[in-house]
């Protein structure tokens, strides 16, 4: 909690404000979800037909939509496992050509980084899937989603690698050279693993934005759990319950991810005693930051 | 390339259209999210939950989904509305979780023997916050809010891709698929109007970064 700080420890005249303050809190609270609650059961949205096909094993439907959910799922599933996998690698070489290659090269880098990184997401994936059939590439669904995701996705990954890098200390470098290390040697055996360990609570929460960004799949017709839940509105007509499943799984798997970021997180900085970078803290930054 | 300078005008509406959603929806998240911020930090344990639990939820939902709620979701309990005011609304319900996080570090980031000089010479808390901490929060918290605030901008495509008519994304729709233009110019016609907006954005912020930086 960072707010704890901010106050004295209250006294008792402080602690009744507080506790009338919560008392009232709560009230308000139970009254919106009151006021939502009677909104929904006036729209006739609590009848069993909408809610049964997602929560009750016993009605027809249940099933097949889940069955139709699962394999959504594994689609979400497979577009962010090979858009990470393949990000990763291209993320590495591009950070690393950019620290080692010469002026007019980094600048050409630098560009094309700058240039990728403002294109929003699913620009890049319906240029993909605009661009690439025109030219003779028609490739499945999925592809187009991966190429989206990994042109966006490496050069964000390319800049954690780029700072990881910079991060190692320099008489780390140094001794390599001093050992006869080429550059590149030196690159491979001695910096990027090094690197590889700080940054990976950073990897890994760049993974819950790839998960997210999974869904934009969903406006090309790629089948994943967005889509699917989509598809199952149609025949069932009921978006809100199937919207908050659908929401609910995301959020409870990027919820998993994000913690997995923090564990990492926790246990380099108790592995390593040399003091983090000045702009990070625990458990605030690692869980992406940004939308 | 000739798509792109014959049209010109309807690219210009789309920098425009994109530019006036993202003011609206970052004027209403920035004002959603200190309001959370303020309710994470504050002394008041259900107000801290609502704050956690906003955060955690719409933080691991994709925008996407917050979109297809509003859009699709609100209707059915009788809230109507267009798709412009439900497009920006969503964007700005998901942008606020993120603003309250960057404002959130920006309160972290004050030291804390500020605060406690603050308290020492007998200022209440809303004077603290106000005359102690704010100030130097502002400044910690200009560059992660800037990048914030470029990543919605980024986010606003979705909107064109749901239908919002009148941004950039969506003269790609009427170009390539209502009339029939090549997707290839067309599509960097589109890139090029958010290069136009996102790079110069990036270069305001690093200028503000380095303007405001104190060394600690």
């Amino acid at each position: 909690m960072s707010g704890g700080h901010l106050y004295d420890a209250p006294g008792p005249r402080g602690r009744r404000r507080i506790r009338f303050a919560a008392v009232a809190a709560g009230l308000a609270l139970v009254g919106l979800a009151a006021l939502v609650v009677r909104r929904l059961a006036a729209n006739g949205q609590f009848v069993a037909a909408k809610w049964s096909p997602l929560f009750d094993p016993n009605d027809p439907s249940f099933a097949d939509l889940w069955r139709l959910f699962g394999g959504g799922l594994l689609h979400t599933l497979t577009a962010a496992a090979l858009a990470m996998a393949l990000s990763l690698p291209f993320g590495v070489f591009i950070a690393t050509t950019r620290i080692s290659a010469s002026r007019w090269y980094r600048w050409m880098i630098v560009g094309t980084v700058e240039t990728l990184r403002a294109v929003p997401v699913v620009i890049a994936i319906f240029f993909a899937y605009q661009v690439l059939p025109t030219y003779g590439l028609k490739l499945p669904l999925l592809w187009y989603i991966v190429i989206g995701l990994t042109a966006y996705n490496s050069v964000v990954i390319s800049e954690i690698v780029r700072a990881g890098v910079l991060a190692v200390p320099k008489g780390q470098s140094d001794a390599a050279a001093a050992l006869g290390l080429t550059r590149a040697q030196s690159m491979r055996f001695i910096l990027l693993p090094q690197a590889f360990r700080s940054m990976l609570p950073a990897l890994i929460s760049q993974l819950v934005v790839i998960l997210k960004d999974t869904s934009l799949g969903a406006f090309i017709s790629y089948e994943e759990l967005l889509r699917r839940g989509l598809i199952a509105i149609q025949t069932l007509h009921n978006p809100i319950q199937t919207y908050l499943v659908i929401a609910a799984i995301f959020i409870g798997i990027n919820y998993l991810v994000s913690r997995l970021a923090i564990y990492a997180e926790a246990r380099l900085s108790t592995r390593r005693p040399v003091p983090p970078s000045e702009d990070r803290q625990i458990n605030s930054p690692v869980t992406a930051t940004v939308p | 390339m000739g798509v792109i300078t014959d049209n010109v005008g309807l690219y210009a509406d789309g920098l425009l259209g994109t530019l006036k959603i993202c003011g609206l929806a970052a004027v209403a998240a920035l004002l959603l999210g200190i309001v959370l911020a303020a309710f994470r930090v504050s002394p008041v344990a259900p107000l801290r939950a609502t704050g956690t639990a906003y955060i955690t939820l719409v933080r691991n939902c994709p925008l996407t989904i917050v979109l297809f709620f509003f859009a699709f979701g609100l209707p059915e309990v009788g809230i109507n509305g267009a798709y412009f005011s439900f497009g920006v609304a969503g964007l700005a319900v998901y942008t606020a979780a993120f603003v309250c996080e960057a404002v959130r570090s920006g309160i972290g980031a004050v030291d804390a023997g500020q605060v406690e000089a603050a308290r020492a010479i007998g200022l209440t808390f809303g004077q603290s916050l106000r005359l102690i901490v704010l100030p130097q929060a502002v400044r910690a918290v200009i560059p992660p809010l800037g990048n914030v605030v470029i990543a919605m901008i980024k986010n606003s495509a979705i909107l064109g891709a749901f239908g919002v008519g009148g941004e950039l994304y969506s003269v790609a729709n009427t170009l390539n698929s209502a009339r029939g233009e090549p997707a290839l110019p067309v599509y960097t016609g589109v890139v090029i109007g958010y290069l136009i907006i996102i790079i110069p954005a990036g270069l305001l912020l690093r200028i503000l970064e380095k303007r405001m930086t104190v060394t600690r």
